[in-house]
């Protein structure tokens, strides 16, 4: 019934409390071995989906299969899972080995088993000279490789990430990412990680799946995603600064497609589009402040005239707020180039990298 | 040259400018000890303390006083000749009734009451507490709030009907009956407080241990039980001083060779005849209040410790 190369299936998930629902006939296949990231703002449902594949939740109906096994009724510990948690979840009063050992002991797993497990694991994550230490001596970083241990040695097929690395400071995060993401490859499992933060998300995924409201709204690669979300939700939700936004119509000048807003005509050449542009159809123009081009950049046969609101330094870009036709357009040009407010600059769209969704439907067209 | 100089001259310009500002107020404001609010504060908790212990004291300096001295009324005046007879009466002597074995007999009643109500209502409130904290069922809301209300029901209404019914099962009037009793009564509040502190600690904490396999009794006793130290110490103030104290239920659930302390304190106390002895009344007080006394002295130091321990974020 599933592909032998799905490690996680999920069929038509469902999940109420009473009379909230909070997934919704969700399907999902993730591949042996890959890494998928569940991305939303809170409140989405993504991780309660992930507790449902823990079996921490009950739901409502639907089915689960780990390594093709259907263990919708499972026990959490009889479905191969590991799990990482937001606030670390640590047993307070034992120290770093108890830790990793408890759930081993659980299992009645022999003693000298059990050692070798948790040398491994700490080997892997470097935390042997804390192993004799409690948590509340532990720095957040170290937590965190703890909880990730305690994942380990259990020894699982899935890895399930709730929110890890919400808790630490920037520097952490970025460093305990990247360690993530060594671990992956060097150990290959299934991992599940959800979170809210899109550079995470880009950063480590394989795939990434969207979710609102209880409903995946895409689920590609993250290059994919970044470059042709499939509905406006997307495109806003993924990328910062995040895109523009232009409300306007489909026109025809001259036998050539253009978008058309407050009396400005964008030539629409180069852009993929998957429906009929018929001329009068309400669309959004989306385009990422990096797929602007400013002045001396502007390689396409049509430039537009803007002028210069907000400037932004940031350090390695330069962020450019414009106004244009009545839209406040924000860009990214490199850091050592300065506008003064007021300037007036000239602006070209790349076309190939732009989106056009449906004004209606929010859908990419 | 030129160039040294002038920065020697900005050097003492900067440590000029340093001092002026040393001149003016700096660091910490300082506070008058003697402040109106010092004095109000320090004036009332005084009084306050002064009447609380008041009352203390002239308990403690007249169960020291031999009858004579008691007679001649100076209640405040210390003992001119300390006699520590009333407190060998009161614990071993006085009469209630028919025994004349003053109140050692009470007061090992007392503690067979005591050790089994005392364990019996943390063991299963706590269980309890956990269980509708963690392991929600259903109608366990519906359970709670049927628990809670039972805090409200006043004791008199039930006493009646508890009489009937642990004559039927044949232990009213034994220890047994009355360990029951304080058991049953400490379920509500004291599995509100379990169940809320069990709520308050981390849900990850017990998701973890689930996916590490626990069980329901694992979890309880490796996880939750070790991190839950000072709501047990809160617990056991509650029913150590609360099933002392308890006067109501002794009296009605036991017979006079099974009466709690309290009941016999009272027993001496009131008594009706012969001669009133004040010094000896004072001393079974005394003995009497000592056990809850202790108890928040031990256990109030632990309590704190336990409740600063569980600041501190693990």
């Amino acid at each position: 019934m599933t592909d032998l190369s799905n490690s996680v299936s999920i069929r038509d998930l469902s999940l109420h409390f009473g009379a909230v629902t909070v997934l919704q006939n969700l399907d999902l296949d993730i591949k042996d071995g890959e890494f998928l990231v569940l991305l939303g703002s809170s409140g989405c449902g993504k991780s309660t989906l992930l507790n449902c594949i823990a079996g921490l939740l009950e739901p409502t109906d639907g089915q689960i299969f780990i390594k093709d096994k259907n263990v919708t009724w499972e026990e959490p510990k009889d479905r191969g899972i590991g799990m990482v948690f937001q606030s670390y979840a640590l047993y307070p009063q034992m120290t770093v080995e108890k830790n990793l050992s408890f759930g081993l002991k659980v299992a009645g797993m022999p003693k000298d088993e059990i050692a070798k497990r948790i040398a491994r694991a700490a080997g892997i994550l470097q935390i042997e000279p804390l192993l004799q230490r409690k948590p509340a001596a532990l720095s957040g970083g170290q937590r965190q490789r703890v909880a990730i241990g305690r994942a380990l040695v259990r020894d699982v097929d899935v890895f399930l990430f709730d929110e890890p690395l919400s808790n630490l400071d920037a520097k952490l995060r970025s460093e305990l990412r990247v360690e993530i993401k060594r671990l992956h490859q060097s150990l290959k499992n299934t991992m599940i990680y959800v979170t809210h933060d899109q550079i995470e998300a880009l950063t480590l995924a394989d795939r990434i799946a969207i979710m609102k409201s209880g409903v995946i709204q895409q689920l590609d690669d993250p290059i994919t995603i970044y470059n042709r979300p499939r509905n406006k939700f997307v495109a806003g939700f993924i990328g910062s600064p995040s895109m523009n936004f232009l409300n306007g119509e489909l026109a025809e000048e001259g036998g050539k497609k253009v978008f058309r807003t407050n009396g400005v005509s964008i030539s629409l050449a180069g852009y993929e589009a998957t429906e009929a542009l018929t001329p009068g159809r309400k669309v959004v123009l989306g385009l990422r402040p990096e797929h602007i081009k400013v002045d001396g950049d502007v390689t396409t046969e049509q430039a537009h005239e803007a002028i210069v609101d907000i400037e932004e330094p940031m350090g390695a870009d330069n962020l450019i707020w414009l106004k244009l036709a009545g839209h406040t357009i924000s860009v990214r040009i490199g850091g050592a180039r300065r506008y003064k407010v007021g300037a007036k600059v000239r602006l070209g769209f790349d076309m190939t990298m732009a989106s056009l969704f449906d004004a209606e439907t929010e859908e990419r067209i | 040259m030129a160039n040294v100089s002038t920065l020697n001259a900005t050097g003492a310009a900067i440590d000029a400018v340093r001092t002026e500002i040393a001149a003016g107020p700096r660091g910490k404001k300082p506070k008058k000890v003697l402040s109106r609010r010092n004095i109000m504060i320090y004036g009332i908790l005084g009084l306050a303390a002064l009447y609380y212990l008041l009352p203390l004291y002239v308990m403690v300096v007249t169960s020291l006083k031999g009858m004579p001295e008691v007679r001649l009324g100076n209640i405040f005046s210390p003992p001119m000749e300390i006699t520590f007879e009333p407190w060998v009466k009161a614990w071993a002597e006085a009469c209630t009734g028919l025994n004349c074995d003053g109140l050692s007999r009470g007061f090992w009643n007392s503690v067979r009451i005591l050790v089994p109500s005392v364990i019996v209502s943390i063991a299963v409130a706590s269980v309890s507490g956990y269980a509708l904290a963690n392991w929600r069922f259903k109608g366990s809301e519906l359970f709670f709030s049927v628990l809670i209300i039972g805090a409200f029901i006043p004791y008199q209404v039930m006493i009646y009907p508890l009489v009937i019914i642990l004559r039927e099962i044949g232990i009213y009037g034994s220890l047994t009956g009355l360990v029951i009793v304080h058991t049953i009564f400490g379920m509500p509040i004291l599995t509100l407080l379990f169940r809320n502190y069990f709520a308050g600690l981390p849900e990850e904490l017990f998701k973890a241990a689930r996916i590490d396999g626990a069980g329901f009794w694992q979890i309880y006793g490796r996880i939750m039980l070790p991190m839950s130290l000072p709501i047990f110490v809160v617990a056991i103030i509650i029913q150590v001083t609360g099933i002392w104290n308890d006067f109501l239920f002794g009296v009605v659930f036991t017979r006079p060779d099974t009466y709690p302390m309290t009941v016999q304190l009272n027993n001496i106390v009131n008594s009706v005849q012969g001669v009133k002895e004040y010094n000896v009344n004072m001393a079974a007080t005394l003995l009497t209040g000592a056990v809850p006394l202790i108890v928040y002295f031990v256990s109030g130091r632990l309590f704190v410790r336990g409740i600063a321990a569980g600041a501190v974020k693990g």
